[in-house]
């Protein structure tokens, strides 16, 4: 499935491992339980590591191994489960998660904008979805009334901006 | 009132060429129905039996002349030359066509309006109190934090796919005129034993399949605290709701889970986070900004005395004048609720007449009540026989705020697919029973609600007299709830039992306030006589005739 990251289309470096399929060598996703089950293995690999965690999976879950993922992947097992909107914001901001944060499963291009503000970084897109589209989703609302984990100004602020 | 200044024009004009965008996405056949839903859904777009409806947020029930002339125009140009006010003081139209929204959300964001978040699972039009900066009894006027509540839940990143829709009411005074504990998330404006104003926050409350009384979440919230405390229990419910089951996905459904004490706990814990990072602080200059717009108008020394006139003055005064805060002024209920018309329905003709009446009576706000009637906040009492003169040839002088035909009833079978049953007809000819004027102020304050289907639109739960149209078999047949109320003294009405016909909910209806009548003591209302009898009584006699028919 096509990766977005950084504003452009990149090679995904990791591979996504199934809970019963055996490791490759370089960098890896694997499941809440997979991990959980092979931890000490895991972790003891010297490649890259990444989690997918399920629209129920709380990454407070995680503990404090959560600074050793490179890339958490938060699924949307459908466009309505917002539940992730939650979960990458509490990543960003409690548990200070500084790696990729991935979107994955069924979301629209409505949601991407809000997906950005609360800390979502990388994209797994549907085949044949334009990059244009993707910058599209990101400047249709210019301003936004809510501090999120984008940092970004809010009308409060910018109305406490003195301008020219 | 509030005035958009730039930035909130440009955020609802981008909304619009958003939606014009998805409009137009959908007709070219690259969303799916399933897809646009929930955009729609979140720009006040549903699709009814006939129709879309189209839903227009009207924030804590506050219109000006120049917003009232626009719904008339929108009712003419666009739909059937008619409009229908909520239980969520939001105006719906009916008979809306796809291909035209973007025309009418360009249309009423000349005007400062928009569908922004009246429909869908995210946090919906908040409501106050329709006599809010016009009553004496308030704390202060709830609108200011409205407003800011407002602001701070559009387009929220976090909060726009919720488990379920998310209903916050912002109250200021010891009676209750907002159904307030009925709400997911019901801000009360308290001060504390220093003297200081803050926010009693409750959580949990729901119409709906399972009703509930809203639990209290913390007692007293610092002013500029509250987003930060609002938007942790948002988290915890975003968080922790069910998802597997739409009838179980609502924070009342949570609340009483996990308990009242655990909902707490965890609120307290994303508040402390929440407040440590001091994003959401509110400054004093943004809530002295915001307050500002709400300022009262400016009240001219006037002699206090109430004018006299004819008996039909009388009797509107009686009901449906309120007093004011300011000595000269009074409050006025109009009544949507003419007996025989539909509760809430206004027409285009109405809606411009009274645009021109608040125009002519110096009134710059109207405001729409969660009874589906509208209220002239501060009209000078001097004014009051012209404005009732007036309102009398519009057929908007009914003096029955308040009385048993004062009913709240959602659209129905009539329009509404989730419907089991019809609401319309049901309230039309229990007011035409009770017609009577003198009949009307001799059983007093009793306030029916009519709902068409579990969802309670019409507030079935909190009626003192609430009923529920269900499908038996493809019949229609109306279940009788008593002793609700969403008033201060909130509770859950309690169901009879088994349904009536269209045909004998009428009548049954009748025996049971025939029943009140005979059984009250002195002062009582319905629901204080029901509270102190129970329901065997009005059991017994509502289902008499049916008894005699099985003999």
């Amino acid at each position: 499935m096509p990766l977005i990251k950084d504003g452009a289309f990149v090679q995904d470096a990791f591979v996504t491992v199934a809970d019963d399929a055996a490791l490759p060598d370089g960098a890896a996703i694997v499941s809440l339980a997979r991990f959980q089950k092979d931890r000490e293995a895991l972790l003891a690999r010297n490649a890259p590591l990444g989690i997918q965690l399920k629209a129920p999976e709380n990454p407070e879950l995680l503990g404090e191994d959560v600074q050793r993922f490179s890339v958490i992947v938060l699924e949307f097992p459908v466009f309505r489960d917002g539940r992730a909107f939650s979960w990458a914001r509490m990543l960003r901001e409690r548990l200070k998660f500084t790696g990729e944060i991935r979107g994955t499963g069924h979301f629209l291009y409505d949601q991407i904008a809000y997906m950005k503000r609360v800390g979502f970084d990388a994209w797994n897109v549907a085949e044949g979805f334009r990059l244009e589209q993707f910058h599209r989703a990101l400047t249709e609302i210019t301003n936004v009334y809510q501090p999120s984990a984008d940092g970004k100004k809010t009308i409060r602020e910018l109305r406490a901006t003195p301008r020219p | 009132m509030y005035r958009y200044d730039e930035f909130d024009a440009k955020f609802v004009k981008e909304r619009v060429a958003q939606f014009r965008d998805q409009v137009e996405r959908r007709l070219a056949g690259e969303l799916t129905e399933d897809e646009f839903k929930p955009l729609r859904l979140m720009n006040g777009l549903y699709l009814q039996l006939h129709a879309y409806m189209l839903r227009i947020a009207v924030p804590y029930g506050t219109l000006n002349s120049r917003q009232m002339r626009m719904l008339a125009h929108i009712a003419r140009k666009y739909d059937k030359g008619y409009g229908h006010f909520t239980t969520r003081t939001n105006m719906q139209f009916h008979w809306i066509k796809l291909v035209d929204v973007p025309d009418i959300l360009e249309d009423l964001a000349s005007v400062e309006m928009h569908c922004i978040q009246t429909s869908g699972n995210c946090i919906r039009n908040v409501t106050a109190d329709h006599f809010a900066g016009a009553t004496d009894e308030e704390i202060e006027d709830p609108r200011p934090l409205c407003e800011i509540i407002r602001q701070w839940s559009s387009l929220h990143p976090e909060f726009v796919f919720l488990a379920r829709k998310f209903k916050i009411a912002v109250g200021a005074t010891p009676h209750d005129r907002a159904a307030l504990l009925w709400h997911d998330m019901p801000v009360e404006i308290v001060k504390n034993e220093a003297g200081e104003v803050g926010y009693r926050v409750y959580a949990g409350g729901g119409m709906g399949r399972t009703p509930y009384i809203a639990l209290l979440m913390k007692d007293f919230v610092k002013r500029e605290d509250i987003l930060a405390y609002l938007e942790a229990v948002l988290r915890v419910y975003n968080q922790d709701s069910r998802r597997d089951n739409i009838h179980k996905q609502r924070i009342k459904i949570l609340v009483n889970a996990i308990g009242q004490e655990e909902m707490q706990r965890r609120v307290e814990r994303e508040f402390e986070e929440i407040k440590a990072s001091g994003s959401l602080q509110l400054p004093q200059e943004e809530l002295d900004r915001i307050r500002a717009y709400f300022a009262p108008p400016k009240f001219e020394t006037l002699d206090d005395k109430m004018p006299v006139g004819s008996y039909d003055f009388e009797n509107w005064k009686k009901t449906n004048v309120h007093k004011h805060r300011a000595p000269g002024y009074a409050i006025a209920t109009i009544s949507l609720k003419a007996i025989g018309q539909t509760p809430g329905d206004i027409s285009h003709v109405q809606m411009d007449a009274l645009a021109d009446l608040m125009d002519q009576f110096g009134i710059d706000e109207i405001r729409v009540s969660h009874e589906q009637n509208l209220v002239l906040p501060h009209a000078r009492k001097r004014d009051l026989p012209a404005i009732f003169a007036r309102l009398q040839k519009l057929d908007l002088a009914t003096p029955n705020s308040g009385l048993i035909t004062d009913i709240i009833a959602c659209p129905g079978l009539d329009y509404c697919d989730l419907a089991n049953a019809r609401s319309i007809p049901i309230a039309k000819d229990i007011a035409k029973r009770f017609e009577n004027l003198d009949r009307q102020h001799d059983i007093g304050e009793l306030k029916i609600k009519i709902s068409g289907c579990i969802n309670a639109c019409g507030h079935h739960h909190a009626g003192h007299i609430g009923i529920l149209g269900v499908d038996k078999k493809g019949v229609e047949y109306y279940q009788i709830l008593l002793g609700g109320s969403g008033a201060e003294d909130a509770s859950v009405g309690n169901i009879m039992g088994p349904g009536f016909s269209a045909h004998d909910i009428g009548p049954a209806v009748e025996r049971v306030v025939d029943t009140y009548v005979k059984l009250r003591q002195s002062g009582e209302r319905f629901l204080d006589t029901y509270r102190r009898v129970g329901m065997e009584p009005f059991k017994n006699m509502a289902y008499l005739e049916q008894m005699y028919a099985a003999h």
